[in-house]
Formats: structure tokens, C-alpha cells, sequence
């Protein structure tokens, strides 16, 4: 099943397709399977020379040299993931309803926005998935997976993010951030990620603290943790 | 503190710049008691290489005093360590395999884009070497801020001078894998274009690996004489033809393993390299690579073509087909300066390798500029310049 411009995310979710059906082509090479699409290769499915209707989606995978568990349960605690996404001012858990999140994304001119999510799926140590709540401004879903890289590689991490911008001043500020490069975003947040995870902090060429925070916002806050 | 920065090209000077601080847990501020200017640096001076801006620090060469450390470095003020001029985290795959040159995490990763677009990969990070390795303030400076400190430095003993562990930085490793990369056997003849100091490294290296005889190749005459004195034959590229010269001194087989240790700025009256060098002069950013193409040419069939020369873009007329129908094998890269340290060190601590030679000046850091303009336009007698910080005394130059 393929997404289509007029068929609205409501719809999706009343026709019961899951999460893993909604940008179903991008999301995985199992799922996009169909017998009326034949496919001459078996890349990740948003890897494809495509569009997903309304939604951006940004899949991007790392290889990681540290243990699954570790890298999942770092993930796990959505509070850690400002430290290494650039666009991300802190993610606030709900302290009555385990697995349900409020993001604050930078926007420009200094503003943010909030998205609401829960989390919708969880394997251990495999795979993390999270959606926009109904009150959610923005509809968006994420899902990270982790599997073990071949010999002593560690572990491959894929992310794959689908956005919708709905209409208002923070789906437009979203679109723009978005569509500026968001495979540049999601390959440079994953890249800090592996930074992080692997050498213990993100490299930085600034030649005193003040230029660093000039050069780069995100990622300053483990060095003092 | 005083550092030496880009302004253009052919133009660098000594200014006041702010202090290094740590910035990272692993981080080590380094005292600089010695830096040298390197050939590649010259690529830099004579603005080959793209995306320097004007007040970088240049510098990979370098050594000195732990005056600081971050609370993860392994460190300790007071120590005596030399720097490696490539950045590598050890916690990455290619580090783990000992490519440290190929370090995932060590160029930050804002500046990996461009490097990624040029090269299909990220380059890692270089200390002073253009924002495409990060845009990490070099070592020509009174202090140096080192990532990774736990990783790159190395401590050396008191007894040893700078004089003789300096090069350890990058030269020296750098001469010794360009001979690795050429897998020397016993009865091997080697060339090797270019006796800068990595070339008059790579004769050494070459010697002490065993190969029967090693072909130095230079217009320079001091500089081929010091090929000479450490048991290289030579050959003037100004005065013989250096494919015939080869062949014959070979005995008609050709040599059995070439190192290039010219790189992107080759000399050369060849028509294809006066094309590159106008091409070049525009900008249109195309390596001369006429050592390399010759090199290519003079190697027997089967053998093995090592480059430790520096080239950033791309090249045309490369005689790809002789690559293919001679079967030769090619190895190159920037240097993995952390695999060769440890026992680099330990043949200079037993006398078995003597780097000071090569030195030709020691200037302070305040007539760096002077030094780059000199190692420039006065090859012959400009063979290496060290840079020493601490130097008070601009009167005559000293000789090594």
C-alpha cells in the first residue's frame, strides 16, 4: 500500500494500519513488499527515488561500536536524545504515563514547539517506536532499531523518522526545518550519537569553550554530566 | 599567545590569538617546545588545498609540555609528549583495526560533509590541515589544544632531544609506511621520486627493510646529496632521462617498487604537467600528478606503487591502462602515525634511526613566516625548518 497525498493520517489509524504500515514503502523491505511491486533490489525502502505523499521521511543507519544493550538502553530514556540531536531543546518524560514524551524542537528565531508522543512499540534491545499523540500538533512517528553488526562491528542503529506537517505556524516552522536537508539532520544527529556512544563525547574543533557553544549547541552537556 | 596563522595565499604571519582551552573530558593542553613546518604545509601556503580561512592556525608537527588536562585525559602535566598530526579516537572500527588516519569520530561532524561529498567518505581530523579535517588549530603556536589525548601522544623519555623524537609526529611514521606500502623484499630496487623529508624518510626506511638498492629521484642537488649520504643511488631528473636511467640501472626489468613522495605540486617540464599546473593556476582544482605517472610507468609489471604524496582532487591522463596490464598493486593514505609510534620510538632510542639530519634551520616561532617564504623559494638548502617557541635569539639562522 502506498501513501497518497489524500489519504490523511485519521484515516490510516481508523483503517487500523499500524505503525508499521504508515509510510509502509519507507519504514522497511519487508513491509513494502507488494505483488504488484516488483522489486529489482532489497535497500531500505526509504532509500528509494520516491516521494511519501505528505510526509517527509528521513531514514538514515550507523554503525556503532559499543553493545546493542547499551545503545538501547541509552536510547530508552528519550531524555538523553537532546544531547546528540541538534534541533532538539529537551525531551520532557510525562511523570504520570510511562513511554509518553513531549519533545521541544528548536525553531528558528529562537522559538520551539512541543510534539506529544508515545511510545508504540518497544522489543528489547531491538526496537524502539514512537508516535504523535492525537493532541499532537505535529503527526510524526520514529522508530530506531538495533541489530548486531557483523564480527566486531557493535551495532548497526537505523532510524527512520516520518513526518506530516498539519497546517499552523508549527507545521510550517516543522516543514521548513525539515525540508532545509533532512537527511543532512538525521545523518548528523546519528553521527553524534555514535560519537557520543563511542568516545564519550562529541568532537569539537573550537579552541576555547566560548567558540564551541558558537560553533554548536548540541552535545556541550555531557562534559559536565 | 602567539601563534602562526593563514591570511592567503603565499601569506602567513605570526599574531595574537586566545588561549587553547580544554574543551572536551579527553582533552590535553600542550606547551609547544617544538613544531616543524612540513612540505604539505606548503600546499596550504601556496593555497591548494580548499577551505582554509584566513586566521587558521597551521601545524601538525609538534610536540611539548602537558600543561593541562581534562578529566578523562591519561595525561599528566609536566609530561614530555609527541603529537601525531592525524586526530583518531581509538573507540572506532577503524581504529580498532589500527587505521587510524581512517578515525570516524575525530573530524567534527559539521565539517564532514564536504569531504564526504568529495571523497565518499569523511576525512578524520588533521591538527592545522584546512577545515575539510576539521579546522583544528595547528601546532605552530605557543599551545595546542588535543583531543583524544589519551589516544594520540606519546610520552618520550628525558634523555632524548626534541631534535630526535620530533619527527616521530608525522615524518618519520609517514616515511617508514610509504616503505611498508611498497612491501619490500630483499632483493628489491626502489625508487623514489622526491627527496623531501619524507622521501629521504621513505630511502631509510627502505634500507632498513632490506631492499637491495634504492633510486632517489630530485632536481636538488644538497637534497640528493643527502639521499646519498644515507646509501641511496640518485637521479637527476634535470639532467637524465629517469625511465631509461631507471631501466638500466635495474637491468632492464624495471624497479620493483615505486614511492611517490612528491604529491598534488609536482616539478616538471612534462607537457601534461604543464597543463596541470595551468590548470591549477585557475583553480580548477586538478592534481599534478606527473611523479606519479612516471612512477607508474617505470615500475615492473607485478610491482608495487606507494604514495605518502599528498594529492586532494582529481587527475587526468592517468595511465590507468598500464596500472591494469602491468597488474600492479597501489597503497597509499594519509598516515596511521599511532601504529608505527611505539616502535619507531624504541629504533630511536637504540640508535638504529637518526632523524636529526634532516634538520636544516631552527627558528623561533616569531619568524615562522620567514621560514614558509625560505622553505618555498630555497628548496635546495631549506631542507626542514623547526620552529621553536621558546627561542629567543632572531640572530643568524643556525645550521643542523
Amino acid at each position: 500500500m502506498s501513501l497518497r497525498p489524500h489519504r490523511s493520517w485519521s484515516n490510516l489509524a481508523v483503517l487500523g494500519i499500524g505503525l508499521a504500515a504508515i509510510p509502509a514503502v519507507a519504514f522497511g523491505v519487508a513491509n513494502a513488499r507488494r505483488r504488484s511491486d516488483i522489486r529489482s533490489d532489497n535497500a531500505p525502502g526509504f532509500t528509494a527515488r520516491r516521494s511519501f505523499g505528505s510526509f517527509d521521511v528521513v531514514g538514515r543507519s550507523v554503525t556503532i561500536r559499543r553493545p546493542r544493550a547499551e545503545l538501547f538502553r541509552f536510547w530508552r530514556d528519550f531524555s538523553n536524545l537532546s544531547e546528540f540531536m541538534e534541533n532538539l531543546e529537551k525531551v520532557e518524560p510525562d511523570a504520570t504515563e510511562a513511554g509518553r514524551n513531549t519533545w521541544f524542537i528548536r525553531a528558528p528565531a529562537g522559538k520551539t514547539f512541543a510534539v506529544e508522543t508515545r511510545v508504540v512499540r518497544e522489543i528489547d534491545n531491538e526496537l524502539i517506536a514512537w508516535r504523535s499523540t492525537p493532541e499532537s500538533e505535529i503527526e510524526t512517528e520514529g522508530r530506531v532499531t538495533f541489530e548486531d553488526a557483523p564480527g566486531e562491528r557493535g551495532t548497526r542503529v537505523g532510524l527512520i523518522i516520518a513526518y506530516k506537517p498539519v497546517g499552523g505556524a508549527a507545521g510550517k516552522m516543522l516543514a521548513k526545518l525539515m525540508r532545509r536537508s533532512p537527511e543532512l539532520q538525521a545523518r548528523h544527529d546519528l553521527k553524534r550519537f555514535k560519537m557520543l556512544m563511542e568516545t564519550g563525547e562529541i568532537s569539537t574543533s573550537a579552541r576555547c569553550r566560548a567558540d564551541r557553544s558558537d560553533q554548536q549547541q548540541a552535545g556541550s552537556k555531557k562534559e559536565h554530566a | 599567545m602567539r601563534a602562526l596563522t593563514w591570511q592567503g595565499t603565499q601569506d602567513v604571519q605570526v599574531d595574537n590569538v586566545a588561549d587553547p582551552e580544554i574543551v572536551n573530558p579527553r582533552d590535553a593542553i600542550i606547551k609547544v617546545t617544538s613544531t616543524a613546518i612540513c612540505g604539505s604545509d606548503l600546499h596550504l601556503y601556496d593555497g591548494v588545498i580548499p577551505m582554509v580561512k584566513p586566521g587558521d592556525i597551521l601545524g601538525h608537527e609538534f610536540m611539548g609540555e602537558v600543561v593541562d588536562t581534562g578529566t578523562s585525559s591519561t595525561l599528566r602535566k609536566g609530561q614530555r609528549v609527541v603529537v601525531p598530526f592525524t586526530i583518531s579516537c581509538g573507540g572506532c572500527f577503524h581504529c580498532k583495526i589500527s587505521q587510524f588516519s581512517a578515525c570516524e569520530n575525530s573530524n567534527p561532524v559539521e565539517k564532514q560533509d564536504a569531504s564526504e561529498m568529495l571523497y565518499g567518505h569523511p576525512m578524520a581530523g588533521i591538527f592545522g590541515y584546512s577545515h575539510l579535517t576539521g579546522g583544528y588549530s595547528g601546532g605552530q603556536a605557543e599551545y595546542v589544544r588535543v583531543p583524544f589525548s589519551d589516544v594520540g601522544p606519546i610520552a618520550v623519555p628525558d634523555h632524548l632531544d626534541d631534535d630526535q623524537v620530533l619527527f616521530l609526529s608525522d615524518i618519520l611514521p609517514t616515511g617508514w609506511m610509504a616503505a611498508e606500502n611498497a612491501e619490500i623484499q630483499p632483493d628489491d630496487t626502489v625508487a623514489v621520486w622526491g627527496c623531501g623529508p619524507v622521501g629521504l624518510f621513505a630511502v631509510q626506511s627502505a634500507l632498513a627493510m632490506g631492499a637491495a638498492r634504492v633510486i632517489a629521484i630530485d632536481h636538488y642537488p644538497h637534497r640528493l646529496a643527502l639521499a646519498r649520504m644515507l646509501g641511496a643511488d640518485t637521479v637527476d631528473f634535470r639532467h637524465s632521462n629517469v625511465r631509461e636511467a631507471l631501466m638500466e640501472m635495474s637491468g632492464g626489468i624495471g624497479v620493483d617498487a615505486v614511492i611517490d613522495a612528491v604529491g598534488m605540486e609536482a616539478h616538471g617540464f612534462a607537457i601534461d604537467n604543464m597543463i596541470d599546473i595551468a590548470k591549477q593556476k585557475v583553480g580548477v582544482g586538478a592534481d599534478r600528478a606527473s611523479a606519479l605517472k612516471q612512477a607508474i610507468l617505470a615500475v615492473r609489471p607485478g610491482g608495487r606503487v606507494s604514495i605518502p604524496g599528498v594529492y586532494g582532487g582529481m587527475t587526468d591522463k592517468f595511465p590507468l591502462g598500464a596500472l591494469m596490464e602491468k597488474g600492479l598493486q597501489i597503497r597509499t593514505g594519509q598516515t596511521h602515525v599511532q601504529r608505527y609510534l611505539h616502535d619507531l620510538l624504541a629504533k630511536i632510542e637504540e640508535g638504529a634511526i637518526d632523524t636529526t639530519f634532516l634538520i636544516s634551520h631552527r627558528l623561533p616561532l616569531e619568524e615562522a613566516a620567514r621560514g614558509y617564504k625560505s622553505f618555498k623559494e630555497e628548496q635546495n638548502n631549506w631542507i626542514k625548518v623547526v620552529l621553536k617557541p621558546g627561542m629567543v635569539t632572531s640572530g643568524p639562522t643556525l645550521r643542523g
